[in-house]
């Protein structure tokens, strides 16, 4: 592998939560009946005209100072001329020369956990444009069936740099976006719905060498689509080179089901766009008081967040990332933290991480909708820091919690009786009585052998039911063994 | 009645000597009576407009300050503008066949003064050309003289009107099309100047160019009309938001001290004397009327017929591209694969012309051709603004002919684009630069109408009809009528 380095570049389109459409006064929720969100504009009736939907433009405003990037004073909307039936106009308003946004980086984190290293992926640009329709080639008897219901649909379509360097890169490149456009409100994230899909240019060339002719994966919908696609894609520029032959630019498309990527058209038949600016649209003018205007409605974002995560909380740097990872998980963190006490944060970092993720995981739920509410967990981390729970009674708690078996930890620890024994008095009795029906271990631990001290130990706390403090057990124990 | 100005039309509808219903009738039963002579309309429809003018009389009996002085007046719509209901062709075999679901801005707002609508208006195939010889629906004939053409793209408003057909009409100029076709049949065409009228609704050829504005017998009917149909549209981005505007605010105004600018490009060679005798008339006329002239100077206009050729076929390449057979319109019967039908689909719904235009502009935006043909007919376009800019600085109007020669034959300019194409060539430098023009009729050559040609500052409208009509108080040009087509 390490004779050739991987060059990506990835351009994404996110489609933007708008309630209309980019250049029509049409409504952009998905799942109608064919057809039946596409108006005059939408289908190109004769005569009609484009108007831009501003909100469309708050929404690159946003993105571009969430990336750091410079928004155009003035950018122009042109047209995209080709032919095609889902296509009504035959051209689709983009922009070409001047685009809305250009410029900015977004930070990922390569690797696994703690070891995790940071990297910067710089942005060559954001533009507006609008969504095709959908042609459909199924259940229309050897026709085409047009739905244009998505036409017209506004998006956002954000190109890098060839900064990635591995499919895991590209995929970390990918997640980081996806989180920072649906933290800020603009994309939906639906990738199953395509409101979220990646383009991927990927080539090889030797360490340090001319970049490779480059190969672009369309519309990849899933973040292990990504990942599939582009190792696939690797291996095979890697071996098309090793055996002699050049790489000829092409478009490409995956398929999952083999897990191949297969030219589409290559360059010979590319288009010719004919790009030019669209007469029907004036310049897009974005004066500062109205980029200040956004700049007050965007929230804290993720980079800030996980800052301040690091400086107040005393988390490392992977939990800061993993917990505003999105912005629900972030505000049940904080929203816990702030009901448990700030000196508990790491404590919560670890049930929000831990138990709380993977059981939510496990019900395919999202933690906004978690049945363990930010107020119940804190409850609950609160007995534990008192040392009224131990950690296995507290996931017993979490697990009732869950199951809505109690109003909150100390209902629970009310009705069960599951508070932790570490009254010394209460204790005493019961490890006299577990010593004297368990003099072989105890001779076995004189004669030296540890484990015979933990079996003790075990008898105990299954005497108390697991109630009794294991670290108290611990210390009565050595003192009647004498050691 | 049919040589009634819309303001007296107005008035005897309002004073009830005349109902809406017997006004459309007259004028229905005349397009019957010459429209397969003169072939001005595309569609006519005696119902539809008997309906509303029975709706205008309800509005006219009823009565109120709200009226328009529109309402109840016939008018004939170019068939670029959408009408719901109606058959909006566009000219072309494309559109043979397509009834709009919905109305143009101008329609909607001529609707609502309650005018109504006769039909819709013969033109050149998407408004390309300039003698009404592309329509799919064969050439309109010039009321004055059969033999020759109307003009275009408007042909069909114009020999409707002419002829007193209509009363009015509504036409489209993208580089002439308003003032070239009034110029030969006679009539006063005004050009708004852009953003002034919406384009929502009007079928677009070159959308950087293209201008709605009214066609009629005189000044002030166009000022009457102009009224109506202009106004902001939230529809069209190109739209100007602007207080309305009274038009025929500044009629009266007398022209003393009036400065005409007479540019001496546009009196210069490939002009026929028998325009220039009538022309220089006019101008005389006009110092009668207390108006000084003065030359200027124009310096890019000869590069305005190379320009307009790369911007409007450039943009009418894109525009036209929605016409696919998909949705709408045309598509061939049989075909193989997608392309095929593309392929079949538009080469047999578009006429040759059209066809030639969208050739050049594929053409002049092809990558390796875009900054030697469109970016640099652009830039000459910026100049060819500056050129009236700094003429405005010496006067108030300038004045011109129409177009170079009166009415010609049937197929004499058809054979030959360039020539065809240079019709054009003192109407289109107004187009590039988004100035408001209007043409009235000064003479007679050939016995055919000559047209004068009138250019002010942007927004000038106003200044520029009553320049018109005090003209037209002046002179009986506007008063003449063909021959043989008397009730």
């Amino acid at each position: 592998m390490s004779a050739w380095e991987v060059v990506i570049g990835l351009e994404t389109h996110a489609q933007l939560q708008t309630k209309s459409k980019i250049f029509s006064g049409a409504s952009t929720a998905f799942g109608a009946d064919p057809n039946r969100q596409a108006c005059a504009v939408d289908i190109a009736l004769p005569g009609v005209l484009p108007v831009l939907n501003r909100e469309a433009v708050v929404c690159a405003i946003k993105f571009g100072l969430a990336i750091g990037a410079q928004i155009a004073p003035r950018s122009i909307f042109a047209r995209k001329n080709y032919f095609y039936p889902d296509l009504p106009k035959g051209y689709q308003i983009s922009q070409f020369e001047l685009p809305v946004v250009s410029g900015g980086g977004l930070t990922i984190r390569v690797g696994a956990g703690e070891t995790a290293q940071e990297k910067t992926v710089r942005l060559t640009r954001a533009h507006l444009e609008e969504d095709a329709g959908k042609s459909l080639h199924e259940d229309f008897h050897g026709r085409t069936g047009i739905d244009l219901n998505r036409a017209g649909t506004p998006l956002l379509e954000i190109v890098t740099e060839p900064d990635m360097r591995s499919s895991a890169e590209a995929v970390a490149y990918a997640k980081a976006l996806h989180s920072l456009v649906t933290w800020i409100g603009i994309c939906d994230g639906n990738m199953q719905e395509g409101s979220f899909r990646c383009d991927a240019n990927v080539s090889v060339r030797k360490p340090g060498g001319p970049l490779g002719t480059r190969r672009e994966i369309k519309n990849l919908n899933s973040f292990r689509f990504l990942q599939q696609a582009i190792d696939y894609e690797i291996q095979w520029q890697i071996n098309e080179i090793e055996e002699g032959r050049k790489i000829q630019q092409a478009t490409v498309l995956f398929d999952p089901d083999t897990g191949e990527t297969r030219a589409m058209r290559s360059k010979e038949d590319a288009h010719d766009y004919r790009y030019f600016p669209d007469p029907d649209l004036l310049p897009l003018e974005i004066k500062p008081d109205w980029i200040a205007e956004v700049r007050s409605s965007l929230p804290e974002l993720p980079q800030a967040m996980q800052q301040r995560f690091q400086a107040d909380y005393g988390l490392s740097a992977y939990d800061a990332a993993t917990l505003a990872a999105t912005r629900a998980s972030a505000r049940f963190f904080e929203d816990t933290v702030a009901a448990a006490g700030k000196e508990q944060a790491k404590l919560c970092a670890n049930w929000v991480m831990g138990e709380l993720a993977a059981r939510l995981n496990r019900d395919e739920k999202e933690i906004a909708a978690s049945p363990v509410s930010a107020a119940q967990l804190a409850g609950m981390v609160r007995r534990i820091a008192d040392g009224t729970l131990s950690s296995k009674l507290a996931k017993e708690v979490f697990e009732a919690l869950w199951n809505g078996e109690g109003q909150d930890a100390d209902a629970i620890i009310e009705a069960r009786g599951l508070k932790q024994v570490s009254d010394a008095s209460a204790i005493e009795p019961i490890i006299d009585t577990v010593l004297a029906a368990n003099q072989k271990s105890v001779e076995e631990f004189r004669a030296g052998k540890e484990k015979a001290f933990n079996a003790l130990v075990g008898q105990i706390m299954k005497a108390t039911q697991g109630k009794a403090n294991p670290q108290q057990v611990n210390e009565l124990l050595r003192k009647k063994l004498g050691v | 009645m049919i040589n009634a100005s819309l303001k007296e039309l107005g008035a005897a509808l309002a004073q009830k000597r005349i109902s809406s219903v017997e006004l459309t009738t007259l004028f229905v039963d005349r397009i019957e009576k010459l429209n397969p002579t003169l072939n001005a309309f595309v569609t006519v429809d005696r119902d539809k407009a008997l309906a509303a003018a029975r709706a205008a009389d309800q509005k006219l009996g009823a009565g109120g300050t709200a009226l328009s002085p529109l309402c109840g007046i016939p008018l004939a719509h170019k068939d670029i503008f959408c009408t719901a209901g109606w058959r909006t062709t566009c000219g072309s075999k494309m559109l043979a066949n397509f009834v709009s679901p919905y109305d143009a801005h101008v329609v909607e707002r001529l609707n609502d003064a309650g005018m109504v609508l006769l039909g819709k208006c013969n033109m050149d195939e998407f408004a390309m050309g300039s003698s009404n010889e592309t329509s799919f629906f064969g050439p309109v004939k010039n009321p004055w003289n059969p033999a020759c053409v109307p003009g275009g793209s408007s042909g069909g408003s114009a020999a409707a009107v002419a002829a007193r057909l209509a009363p009015a009409a509504t036409g489209t100029d993208t580089g002439g099309s308003i003032r070239q076709p009034a110029a030969l049949c006679g009539l006063t065409g005004l050009k708004p100047t852009y953003g002034v009228v919406s384009r929502y609704g009007m079928i677009a050829f070159a959308s950087s160019l293209d201008q709605g504005g009214p066609m009629a017998k005189s000044a002030e009917d166009c000022a009457l009309l102009l009224n109506a149909m202009a106004g902001f549209d939230a529809r069209d981005s190109t739209s100007l938001e602007r207080p309305a505007e009274d038009y025929c605010r500044d009629l009266e105004k007398p022209l003393q001290g009036l400065r005409i600018g007479l540019p001496k490009e546009f009196f210069g060679e490939g002009m026929d004397a028998g325009v220039r005798a009538a022309v220089e008339a006019a101008i005389a006329e006009y110092r009668k009327l207390g108006a000084t002239t003065v030359e200027v100077s124009l310096p890019n206009s000869s590069l305005s017929v190379p320009a307009y050729y790369v911007i409007a076929p450039a943009e009418a390449s894109s525009n036209l591209s929605r016409f696919d057979g998909v949705r709408y319109g045309h598509r061939a019967a049989e075909y193989g694969d997608l392309n095929d039908m593309y392929a079949k689909s538009r080469a047999e719904g578009f006429g040759a012309e059209v066809k030639r235009r969208i050739l050049i502009g594929t053409y002049v935006l092809s990558h390796g051709y875009y900054d030697a043909y469109y970016l640099k007919a652009q830039k000459i376009r910026r100049l060819i603004a500056a050129d009236f800019q700094e003429a405005f600085k010496a006067c108030d109007v300038i004045m011109g002919p129409t177009a170079p020669s009166v009415a010609f034959k049937f197929g004499e300019k058809s054979a030959d684009p360039v020539q065809m194409y240079l019709s054009d060539i003192y109407t289109i430098a107004v187009n590039l630069a988004g100035l408001p023009g209007l043409s009235i009729p000064c003479g007679f050559d050939k016995q055919l109408p000559v047209g004068l040609q009138l250019i002010v500052p942007w927004f000038g409208e106003a200044k520029m009809l009553n320049a018109a009509h005090q003209f037209q108080l002046a002179t009986d040009w506007h008063r003449r009528m063909p021959a043989g087509l008397e009730a």
